[in-house]
């Protein structure tokens, strides 16, 4: 790999004829050695599946851009995931319903208009409104007036605006909620809550096709589906400047192609290393190859609305079958360690005092023929004799860890029909199956946080009805303690009661936890101090290029 | 002549009506498109309902294929999910993939139909016996095999070429890629047009040329190979159709934003606009191809009249 670099000019002038203008040389890098604040480093990238909204981006593709274009009240620090005060001067509450919030002065949009409450305020009525079709807006589904702006039953919206937001001031704006919840303003990081222009409701069109922020870049150029040029914005006012002079995201459709760019030098940065290429990753990179938890954990959740997984006693063969996964096994040979066994329901990147619990599952979640065997023989056996762990076989790795858990029980319960894998053609077709409540056995349940706090970790996945509640898991003692968590003024004491919980949730095995996530990227040798968020999305402003 | 074409042509119409309707109902088979657009969570229902709406999702399907049809024919192709018009995803990706196409079909004219002529008039001598064991072995290697390795040897170790081509995807980056997507079709060309050529110079027309003391030059292009194209054009005509859709594999590979890759896009999200636009586009061309191959007969062989 090292030789295509130095027999580059050489070859190229052998092969002018063969491509005379694919020898171009580096991009518009200024080259030398030392770290260039105005080198523009290059980056892989995704289509974005929707429009360029913040309340309407809910992939990892577009939250990078809505990522370097815009600064919410809090930020999650790139390293702790701790929500620190961006653009909040101050957040205060005295019941942990109704929040009076102050929005720092002397921020701008990189088109000059001033951030203010009102940018905030219309923003988050915005994203609430039904009639605009925002994915995110559940996000808003805790302040007051949701229900009339987004009526989830089909109704008619009878309001444009949620009647909990007020803006008091210039710089000052009030939020009701309709429940208490005591870490609200930790929530506020996520890019769904950033603060729009005017310019965005006057000319929606123009601001969809080239985006306008106050975010540590600004977009250059935007050509959908292939290339995003961002320049850093030289007026940028928070202290998390931009350390090189921008970044051009490149669209790939094959995470193959842009590993290749990478080794061939024709790319700086790699966010997605292919599974393919784990394996050879270290000998190709070295030290340029980074493998970081993120915010992301993986299960296998159970129709809780077919009546076979639902009756008593079910609960041993669950945890009999988490018990019959050898999820070591797996994470090291099909994923390189690039994944971790998982022991909660929750993610490393939390913390332990954000509420991670290493070892909270204990049993439950240990390889053990033998008690896996017992467990599920006690419980009553597999429904209909053995099961089917439905999945989608368009992206990820889906099949082949499947396969291996699917192999795994088999193995454990001396049985070559207790599992078999159900491949599913499309994410859409998959998904559809989820909400048609098709599903006859385990599926793949896969979450990535939105704001790194031990609550989104449980209740919108195993609370009663909450939105991603795919297996319909309802447990009253669950719900109870998540109320009773989120009313806890104390963050501690709400930590604790949500690890209670979590425990409800494992003594019934409401859905088996398999292995937490990393995050993984490869660079090339001119960047510097590059690093994964907890969202396992380059920390761009941070990255120095020589 | 006219009436011909005129008759082709009316042809044509129940053919592209089949086909899109067949495009439309598998793509709608599928199942609700609306589902993936929310990650792995749930889209709340009244925001699914609100979209399906203005997908016209909510209707049935027979209503959508006709709103879908009268739509087309005032030339607008509907949006995609992430809020762009299907026209302005077709305006970026066909000249990129004419491009490539362009590229692939010299690469097969030039290089196939001189390796045909060649080998046709050596038959049985070493160039023809090498050439053919080498179009054997170009056809049985699957194009993503060629592309990925021509890809890591010319990009990656010796570093002649980008591995990937840029957005503007100009004629000289899509030579490597053009001569991937050709291969196999290249070799077709070349065995047909030996044939061809090794079964002509037998027939009367060719000895009489000769005999009249025409250059051996004269004889070959003017007599023999305009003759013997006629199976070649046929297969390049319907050829167009095939690498135009077909490129989907060598437009991964090279990360080229062309028709491939938006066909691929909106067949993982159940895009149904995006889907059925770019295969009615692609239907039309295949339609087209073929009668210009058939009209390119009479210019060819002036025994074939259309009347």
């Amino acid at each position: 790999m090292r030789g295509a670099t130095h027999a580059k000019w050489a070859a190229c002038a052998a092969a002018v004829a063969l491509a005379a203008t694919a020898c171009g040389g580096g991009d518009s890098d200024s080259g030398g050695g030392s770290a260039d604040g105005g080198a523009v480093l290059s980056s892989s990238w995704g289509d974005p599946q929707n429009p360029l909204e913040p309340a309407n981006t809910n992939e990892v593709q577009g939250g990078k851009v809505l990522d370097m274009i815009f600064r919410s009240l809090k930020k999650y620090d790139p390293e702790t995931g701790e929500a620190e005060d961006m653009l909040a001067e101050k957040i205060e509450t005295s019941d942990s319903q109704n929040f009076t919030i102050t929005v720092k002065s002397g921020w701008t949009f990189s088109n000059g208009e001033k951030v203010t409450a009102k940018s905030f305020v219309d923003a988050w009525n915005y994203g609430a409104s039904l009639k605009n079709n925002q994915k995110n807006a559940y996000f808003f589904g805790y302040i007051e007036g949701y229900d009339k702006t987004h009526p989830d039953d089909g109704s008619k919206q009878t309001a444009e605006t949620l009647s909990g937001l007020k803006a008091t001031g210039d710089n000052t704006f009030t939020v009701k909620l309709s429940q208490k919840f005591s870490t609200f303003p930790d929530t506020l990081g996520y890019p769904a809550y950033a603060p729009l222009p005017q310019a965005f409701f006057d000319d929606h069109a123009a601001w969809v096709a080239k985006p306008v922020g106050n975010g540590p870049y600004a977009i250059d150029s935007y050509t959908k589906g292939s290339q995003m040029a961002l320049k850093k914005w030289d007026g940028y006012p928070g202290e998390d400047k931009a350390q090189n002079g921008g970044v051009t995201l490149k669209v790939y459709t094959d995470n193959n192609t842009a590993y290749t760019d990478l080794m061939a030098g024709n790319l700086d940065l790699v966010d997605d290393v292919p599974a393919a290429q784990l394996k050879n990753v270290k000998s190709d990179l070295g030290d340029r190859y980074i493998n970081t938890p993120a915010g992301i954990i993986q299960t296998l959740a159970f129709p809780f609305y077919d009546s076979a997984w639902n009756k008593d006693g079910m609960e041993k063969v669950r945890t009999g079958l988490s018990r019959a996964i050898n999820r070591d096994q797996i994470t090291e040979t099909i994923f390189q360690k690039t994944r971790t066994p998982a022991t909660d329901w929750t993610s490393p990147v939390l913390g332990e005092e954000g509420g991670f619990k290493d070892g909270l599952c204990g049993d439950a979640c240990e390889y053990d023929a033998d008690a896996a065997k017992k467990l599920i023989e006690e419980g009553g056996g597999l429904p209909g004799g053995g099961i089917k762990i439905t999945y989608n076989a368009d992206t990820g790795s889906h099949k082949q860890w499947v396969d291996a858990v699917c192999n795994s029980i088999n193995n454990a319960l001396d049985n070559d029909k207790a599992c078999v894998g159900n491949p599913v053609g499309t994410f859409a077709d998959f998904r559809n199956q989820i909400t048609d409540k098709k599903m006859s056995g385990p599926f793949r349940a896969g979450w990535q946080m939105d704001y790194p706090l031990i609550q989104n970790f449980l209740q919108p996945l195993y609370y009663t009805n909450a939105s991603s509640n795919d297996g319909k898991w309802t447990n009253k003692d669950f719900d109870k303690l998540v109320d009773e968590a989120n009313a806890e003024t104390d963050t501690a004491k709400a930590v604790e009661k949500f690890q209670d919980a979590e425990e409800v949730l494992r003594d019934n095995m409401g859905a088996i936890p398999l292995w937490y996530q990393n995050g993984s990227a490869g660079y090339s040798e001119r960047l510097s101090n590059v690093k994964l968020n907890p969202f396992s999305v380059p920390v761009y402003n941070e990255i120095k290029v020589s | 002549m006219g009436r011909y074409v005129a008759r082709r042509l009316l042809q044509m119409i129940p053919v592209f009506i089949g086909a899109t309707l067949l495009i439309f109902l598998m793509v709608n088979v599928m199942g609700d498109p609306i589902a993936g657009l929310c990650g792995d969570k749930q889209c709340d229902a009244a925001t699914a309902a609100q979209l399906k709406k203005e997908f016209g999702l909510d209707k049935p399907v027979w209503q959508q294929y006709l709103t879908y049809m009268g739509n087309v024919f005032t030339g607008d192709f509907g949006t995609a999910f992430n809020g762009q018009k299907v026209t302005e995803l077709m305006s970026t990706a066909f000249p990129v993939t004419i491009r490539l196409t362009v590229v692939a079909i010299v690469f097969e004219i030039v290089i196939g139909i001189s390796l045909g002529v060649v080998t046709g008039l050596r038959r049985g001598r070493p160039v023809d016996t090498s050439v053919l064991l080498l179009t054997l072995v170009v056809i049985s290697i699957p194009t993503f095999v060629t592309g990925l390795l021509l890809q890591l040897l010319l990009g990656v170790e010796w570093g002649w070429i980008k591995p990937s081509v840029s957005t503007d995807a100009t004629f000289s980056e899509l030579i490597v890629p053009g001569l991937v997507l050709a291969s196999v079709s290249l070799a077709y060309v070349t065995r047909l047009t030996r044939t061809s050529i090794a079964e002509n110079r037998r027939s009367d027309y060719v000895r009489t040329a000769v005999a009249k003391g025409l250059p051996r030059r004269r004889v070959i292009t003017r007599h023999l190979l305009r003759n013997s194209l006629i199976p070649v054009v046929t297969f390049i005509g319907t050829d167009i159709g095939a690498l135009m859709g077909g490129a989907i594999v060598t437009e991964r590979i090279f990360n080229i934003h062309g028709v491939g890759y938006q066909l691929y896009q909106g067949i993982l999200r159940q895009n149904t606009q995006t889907v059925v636009g770019f295969v009615t586009v692609l239907v039309l061309v295949f339609l087209v191809a073929n009668l210009l191959v058939d009209l390119l007969y009479a210019v060819l062989d002036p025994r074939i009249r259309y009347a």
